[in-house]
């Protein structure tokens, strides 16, 4: 809501600038000239939102554009319903969707486009709109769509067409194994976390009654009933909830390896046994108030911690995301729709400009320039003729194809990165914690010191002994040790998070506490990761001519050029967007040409320019100056004479530089890895101050990954970058970094997520390493010094229970407070770029809306 | 004082129906999606044409 009111603003600036510009009534884009009607107030930018509009209105659902400045999602075309045919196929709904109790069906949807609640609402009013929709039931935090339908009332193709002409984007999503698993575990701790706090709350009643009664003096029969009543309560706790523990350290000893769980599991049995000997014995200590409490609190740092790593697994299955959904397959000369997954090798699809290809294969018609981003990272589109491969998830950006399918899904490139992800996700080795490591000597060592206790006290009665020995056990038990390194962790990605650093796991900051290596990718990184106008030679009106026919083009260098493009780089100066372009038509070699009035314009290369015009000295400067900076020079001709050259390029970020040079001086290697070509990505890096011997280019996707498996895995190795390209790479380095604006997949394959463009954030990154890390260690030692302090109190036998009591209970808040009100960023938070949020704090970044907020 | 004989029994069975509603909640997934009904209500009473 916030994020779109900038948006608004300027909107509704640039109405007043000039009139002849104003708001889409839907979706709050610009409206295009052509497209602004005197007769009405509203106004639209495309047929698709009017449609949206007109919808939403005949629904009578228009209480939707009051909540908020709410703005709809830009539609863009027409939608037809026939384009969802594939939806209601036996073989689709087999793979989707599952048989509900009342007859209805229902499926899980990942959605797009939802910014804000009222998207929610109009979403769950769809069974208002769509007669046989049962129930829509969003879950925001994740972004899906539970739909239930009555298959016999309606086709689900209708509702997805319905949901598509609203500007919502649907994806289906199978929900697996692992996802019930998740839920089943997540809500099983929960009720275990009810069960413990129950019994703790009160057997901390009873503890004060007995405490207030040890003082005063109590009848030994409502001591005894408290007694009893208490020690109920504390073995439910441990039999209950407190299972896990012994469970853990079992399992701990079974695999020989160390584990904080086997000093609690020992702690928890030693009190649990003694207490329930000394409440039929009638005399000497009952622990189980401590221990409830203790139970109880184990299982609060446990809770969290495994929300944390639910947040990482709870990546949406990659491949889904990234290939399209639909693909027109040739059968019999005719060009069929069918669902992208239901493809087989050997099938021949048909692929029109502005589409993404489904499949791997082979172009068996037509030539066209594909933009293969996705892969090569590399921003310039590259052109493919007949007989030449494609890949699945790259986009035809020039004219229709006719391709012969050689791999699908999983079988694809793109397929084999989405797995290349999830391997190199389940290889690499978890990290130890320092807590656990510690877990086995721990035990050793109290097992010795209880003996010790027996040994000196043996001579005061074996009974008097045995006691003070439980007592060690239980005071040693290492409760505020345990929660040391979950609670410090998960407030440090709390307060990562509210900075627009996102980290998945708490692993991260425990491997960036070492310098390492810092791995950068290029595009989008260290430069802007867009193409943009970044110069002009020539009159600004064939400028405002060229955009107007650029419009028309979805290339990446004619979106750096049309009018929005334009309008960033004049900064609104003079602005003339009443130009209408007709006959616009790409030519075979990368040009496009235009008629504005009547006249000509031809635009592209300089050979495109060459054969058509002749040009002045001027412009072969311009030129040459646009190729010097790593730019490329488009050219504009009018009546065979060149009035203008553009320089258009991906700009290096201004700060990039002096960031960098930080980074060195915490002791960091910086280097750089690019699939562009070797010789611009060597000049990028000389300018940044990047070691030539740590700068490779030319890298595909594969070589990322092989090359960050050769570096020496006792080094950490940072990756920093964006696209699906990169996603692999992140996934293999000790700490993956997805930079603002990255691929989903690249999101979802890296453990970090920027929120914010730009390499400041990475720094902040470093410094809540170093700072929750410190936290950390800080926290080991006081808890490690309280127990150190109870268990001399046990051995010299001066340890009461009211004594063990406080101690415990201090131990635990010591270390809260000090995860709290330990700073965790060095740099105070006013220098923070604005981040984009609504008022509850959730972000409502496009980029970031599929991710799950988890805090 | 011998009323504790009577209120301690009630008090831990008060607690354990408590103990039971939530465990009824936690099961019925109330817990699962903790962020959209707080704003789902808010639009609640928005009129719907009929």
């Amino acid at each position: 809501m916030n994020a779109m009111m900038p948006q608004a603003k300027i909107n509704a600036d640039s109405g007043r600038a000039s009139s002849s510009r104003s708001v889409c009534a839907h979706c709050g884009l610009d409206v295009p000239a052509a497209n602004a009607k005197s007769e009405s107030d509203k106004a639209f930018c495309c047929a698709g939102c009017e449609l949206a509009f007109q919808l939403i209105h005949d629904f009578g659902l228009d209480a939707f554009y009051d909540m908020n400045q709410t703005v709809g999602t830009a539609v863009g075309e027409v939608i037809a319903a026939e384009q969802f045919a594939d939806f209601d196929s036996s073989e689709f709904q087999a793979q989707f969707a599952t048989d509900d109790a009342a007859g209805s069906r229902r499926i899980r949807f990942g959605i797009q486009g939802i910014h804000c609640i009222a998207c929610v609402w109009l979403i769950e009013n769809l069974p208002q709109m769509q007669r046989g929709v049962v129930q829509a039931r969003m879950n925001w935090s994740n972004s899906t769509l539970d739909l239930h339908w009555d298959p016999s009332q309606t086709k689900l193709s209708e509702a997805v067409a319905l949901l598509r002409r609203l500007g919502y984007r649907l994806s289906a999503m199978r929900y697996g194994e692992r996802e019930r698993q998740n839920t089943i575990e997540t809500r099983t701790q929960l009720m275990r976390l009810g069960i413990a706090g129950a019994a703790a709350g009160n057997n901390m009643l009873i503890a004060l009654g007995l405490y207030l009664g040890w003082f005063s003096g109590m009848e030994l029969g409502y001591q005894s009933l408290l007694r009893y009543v208490s020690c109920f309560l504390g073995l439910v706790s441990l039999l209950g909830p407190g299972m896990v523990f012994f469970r853990s350290a079992w399992q701990a000893l079974r695999m020989r390896t160390p584990h904080m769980d086997l000093p609690i599991a020992l702690g928890l049995a030693a009190g649990g046994i003694g207490g329930l000997v000394n409440t039929i014995r009638g005399e000497g200590e009952i622990y189980f108030d401590s221990l409830g409490v203790l139970v109880f609190l184990l299982l609060v740092g446990r809770f969290i911690q495994f929300r944390q790593q639910l947040r990482s697994a709870d990546a949406v299955d990659l491949l889904y995301q990234l290939t399209p959904r639909k693909a027109r397959k040739i059968v019999n000369g005719v060009p069929i729709d069918t669902h992208a997954d239901l493809l087989k090798v050997g099938d021949v699809v048909q692929v029109l400009a502005g589409e993404l290809i489904p499949a791997d294969g082979k172009i068996l018609e037509g030539q066209t320039t594909i933009d293969e981003a996705i892969l090569t990272g590399e921003s310039a589109p590259r052109r493919h003729c007949e007989g030449s491969l494609v890949a699945a998830g790259t986009l035809n950006l020039g004219s229709a194809i006719v391709v012969s399918v050689s791999a699908v899904g999983e079988e694809s490139r793109v397929g084999r990165i989405a797995r290349l992800v999830a391997q190199a996700a389940a290889d690499k080795p978890a990290i130890v914690q320092w807590a656990n490591r510690i877990g086995g000597q721990f035990v050793i060592a109290v097992i010795i010191l209880a003996l010790a206790t027996i040994a000196i006290w043996w001579n005061t009665g074996w009974l008097d002994a045995v006691d003070r020995a439980i007592a060690l056990l239980i005071v040693a038990c290492p409760c505020a040790l345990a929660m040391a390194t979950p609670l410090a962790l998960a407030i440090g990605l709390g307060r990562g998070a509210q900075r627009g650093i996102l980290i998945k796991s708490g692993d991260v900051l425990q491997r960036l506490n070492q310098p390492g290596t810092i791995w950068l990718d290029k595009t989008g990184t260290v430069t802007q990761g867009s193409m943009r106008l970044v110069n002009w030679a020539g009159e600004n009106r064939w400028l405002w001519r060229a955009a107007a026919i650029q419009d028309h083009s979805s290339h990446p260098i004619a979106n750096a050029m049309n009018c929005n493009g334009v309008n960033n780089f004049l900064g609104q100066r003079g602005i003339e967007n009443h130009i209408v372009a007709s006959q616009v038509e790409q030519t075979v070699n990368g040009g496009i040409r235009g008629r504005i009035d009547g006249r000509e314009l031809l635009i592209g290369n300089r050979q495109f320019a060459l054969q058509a015009a002749k040009f002045d000295a001027v412009f072969e400067v311009a030129a040459a100056a646009a190729l010097q900076a790593g730019l490329t020079p488009v050219f504009v001709a009018c009546e065979g004479q060149v009035v203008g050259v553009a320089a258009v390029g991906d700009p290096i970020r201004p700060e990039a530089r002096t960031k960098i040079a930080h980074f060195k001086k915490l002791g960091w290697r910086v280097g750089m890895l690019s699939g562009d070509h070797p010789v611009v990505v060597a000049r990028i890096a000389e300018h940044l101050g990047i070691d030539p011997a740590l700068v490779k280019g030319g890298m595909l996707p594969e070589d990322k990954v092989a090359f960050l498996r050769q570096q020496p895995t006792d080094q950490t190795q940072v990756m920093v970058g964006d696209g699906v390209n990169d996603s692999a790479a992140l996934a293999v380095a000790s700490v993956g970094v997805a930079v603002h604006g990255g691929s989903e997949v690249s999101m979802q394959a890296a453990p970090v997520y920027l929120n914010r463009p730009g390499l400041e954030p990475i720094l902040e990154l470093l410094d809540l390493s170093r700072n929750t890390m410190q936290t950390i260690r800080l926290n080991l030692t006081v808890s490690m010094l309280y127990n150190a302090l109870a268990v001399v109190l046990a051995m010299a036998g001066i340890i009461n229970p009211l004594i063990a009591a406080l101690l415990m209970p201090i131990s635990s808040l010591t270390v809260v407070s000090s995860s709290w009100l330990r700073p965790s960023f060095s740099s105070p938070s006013g220098n923070e770029q604005p981040l984009d949020r609504n008022e509850n704090g959730a972000m409502v970044d496009e980029q970031s809306a599929a991710l799950p907020r988890a805090i | 004082m011998s009323v504790i004989y009577v209120a301690l029994p009630i008090a831990l069975g008060l607690s354990l129906a408590a103990v039971i509603a939530f465990a009824l909640s936690v099961r019925s997934g109330q817990f699962d999606d903790l962020e959209t009904p707080q704003r789902r209500m808010l639009h609640d009473d928005i009129p719907k044409r009929k």
